[in-house]
């Protein structure tokens, strides 16, 4: 589990990058939630998007998956500008991305097996025994094996997760993301799955992105860390290289202290407006 | 003042982004449900079915019993004036036009609005809420084809379908006034029916029962779009989603009555 800190992966090559961020300026209506992002994520690592509530994390994320078109700035897929793209295109690399939503967004009037089913009815012309098959290996591989003819609402929260991951895994995708996967879970269901993303990771070669604020996963599951703070990077890198960072915030972040009681309601009242 | 104009500003805008949103979502429906089935894109059929019988037969009952009692409210009103004339034989003539040119479309439709409409607007506005329409996109589904493709079909057949029963009913509330309670005799009821009514009457409650059925689909799907924020987003979609729809059925059908006279 600390092979995150102790690898030594030598500098990669400029088409090792799967994703790569340019300049990504995010807007709701005037107000800017993302200023200027610029991040690299690598082919086959986990890479964790670490910030306090409200900073544009799953922003960030609904950007990378196309749900969002950005203010301005670039996200290349594979080389490749997702943000010039045409809707037919946009399908087409959507294919290869999978997503795994903050609660689940299981659809409550499905079974799960319908659920995990679900893209392959509807993007293959493979039999209906076939997908049979592949829904029950996806179930398997999360552990949630004999499940499928439960409805969502009959799962617990980390459950549901898990399904939600099995889903998101159906099309068999290059990448990976994982919008607070263990947040809401008590802290055993929450390292089960972080040792499912490891899993997932290391059996498929996926590169994942997770976003999280909860320092435990990250030290267990990151390869590299970006860290945000009011839409903004303030740093970049594996853990160690990240402890290094003399920036206030990310310090604080690992100290896990409070903000000084003096500023800390103006903070709070900022992050809210900022 | 300032905030006055401010305020009319802002409104019209909004109106303005609501209509054009409505007019996205129309022709994506219309692409989705017309157009593209015959570029080999298939329809959720299975869906559609299923949600023809949560629209239509399941809304039978209500409907019916509502439209049984409403032959029989205009029956006895009619009864009371026509009886001093001796005409209460026209009693026939009297349900049977006004139910199918009017009240049997616009009851159904008000009755399936608040059954169904309101369905939508929660159904759609529960799945945004839970990032469920989110995960369609991701996914490479469209959400229109996926979600509204379905209801909209299985819309545009209940409507229909359960208005023309919903006129048999209020046809013969009218006539078991009229034959048990005023005396008229069967025969001459079910004749003077007959005699009464033409074609006409039908065509224009079935066309007004389609306007309906879109009406009642579309903003329901678009309040359901709309929904921000958790749970209370949904209530107050869901309300406001029967009240608008209900004003645009009374609109509909008073731009209807005037084109058809
Ligand atoms: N649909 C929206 N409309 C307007 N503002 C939003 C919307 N979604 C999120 N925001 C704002 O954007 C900021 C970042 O949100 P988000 O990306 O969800 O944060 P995080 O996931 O890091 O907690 C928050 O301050 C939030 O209030
Ligand atoms: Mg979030």
């Amino acid at each position: 589990m600390t092979q995150a800190a102790t690898a030594q992966p030598e500098p990669p090559k400029a088409d090792d990058y799967i994703i790569q961020v340019r300049d990504l300026v995010v807007k709701y209506g005037e107000r800017t939630v993302l200023d200027g992002i610029n991040l690299d994520v690598k082919r086959g690592e986990v890479f964790v998007i670490l910030g306090g509530s409200g900073c544009g994390k799953s922003t960030l994320l609904r950007n990378l998956v196309g749900l969002m078109r950005p203010h301005s700035g670039t996200i290349l897929i594979d080389g490749k500008d997702f943000t010039a793209m045409n809707d037919e295109e946009r399908i087409e690399i959507r294919r290869r991305l999978g997503m795994c939503f903050q609660g689940s967004a299981l659809f409550n009037s499905m079974t799960i097996g319908d659920n995990v089913a679900l893209p392959l009815r509807e993007h293959t012309r493979l039999e209906a025994s076939t997908i049979d098959i592949m829904t029950k290996i996806k179930l398997e591989l999360v552990g949630l094996g004999g499940f499928d003819e439960y409805m969502p609402s009959q799962l617990s929260g980390g459950m549901k997760k898990r399904a939600g991951l099995a889903r998101a895994m159906a099309m068999d995708p290059d990448i990976i993301f994982y919008d607070e996967p263990s947040a809401g879970l008590d802290p055993i269901v929450a390292a089960g799955l972080d040792s499912l993303i490891r899993k997932m990771q290391h059996t498929f070669n996926l590169t994942s992105v997770v976003v999280t604020h909860e320092m435990e996963s990250v030290k267990l599951i990151a390869d590299r860390v970006v860290m945000l703070l009011k839409g903004r990077v303030v740093g970049l890198g594996t853990l160690d290289e990240l402890r290094q960072n003399d920036h206030p915030f990310v310090q604080q972040f690992f100290a896990r202290e409070p903000d000084d009681e003096s500023t800390g309601n103006a903070n709070y009242l900022e992050s809210l407006t900022a | 003042m300032t905030y006055l104009l401010g305020y009319t500003g802002r409104s019209t805008l909004n109106l303005l982004y609501a209509a054009a949103t409505v007019c996205v979502l129309m022709v994506d429906t219309v692409n989705w449900t017309f157009i593209q089935p015959l570029r080999g894109r298939g329809i959720r059929m299975r869906s559609a079915v299923e949600h023809f019988v949560e629209f239509g037969v399941r809304s039978m009952p209500i409907v019916g019993l509502i439209c049984f009692l409403i032959g029989v409210i205009m029956a006895l009103n009619a009864a009371g004036t026509l009886a001093t004339w001796g005409a209460t034989r026209y009693i026939a003539n009297l349900v049977g036009v006004s139910s199918l040119r009017e009240l049997a479309p616009l009851m159904t439709a008000i009755l399936i609005t608040g059954r169904s409409g309101s369905a939508i607007t929660a159904e759609i506005g529960t799945m945004k809420v839970a990032e469920e329409i989110d995960a369609l996109n991701v996914m490479g589904l469209n959400p229109t084809k996926f979600l509204v493709v379905p209801k909209f079909l299985a819309m545009l057949c209940a409507v229909p379908c359960a208005t023309v029963l919903s006129m048999l009913i209020m046809i013969f509330g009218g006539y078991c006034v009229s034959v048990y309670y005023v005396g008229v005799d069967s025969g001459i009821y079910i004749d003077q029916t007959l005699e009464a009514l033409e074609m006409k009457d039908f065509v224009t409650g079935m066309v007004k029962s389609v306007f309906f059925a879109v009406v009642i689909c579309w903003v329901g799907v678009f309040r359901g779009f709309q929904v921000e924020g958790g749970a209370e987003g949904v209530g107050r979609q869901t309300t406001s989603s029967v009240v608008t729809s209900i004003m645009f059925i009374i609109f509909v059908d008073l731009v209807w009555t005037v084109l058809f006279y």
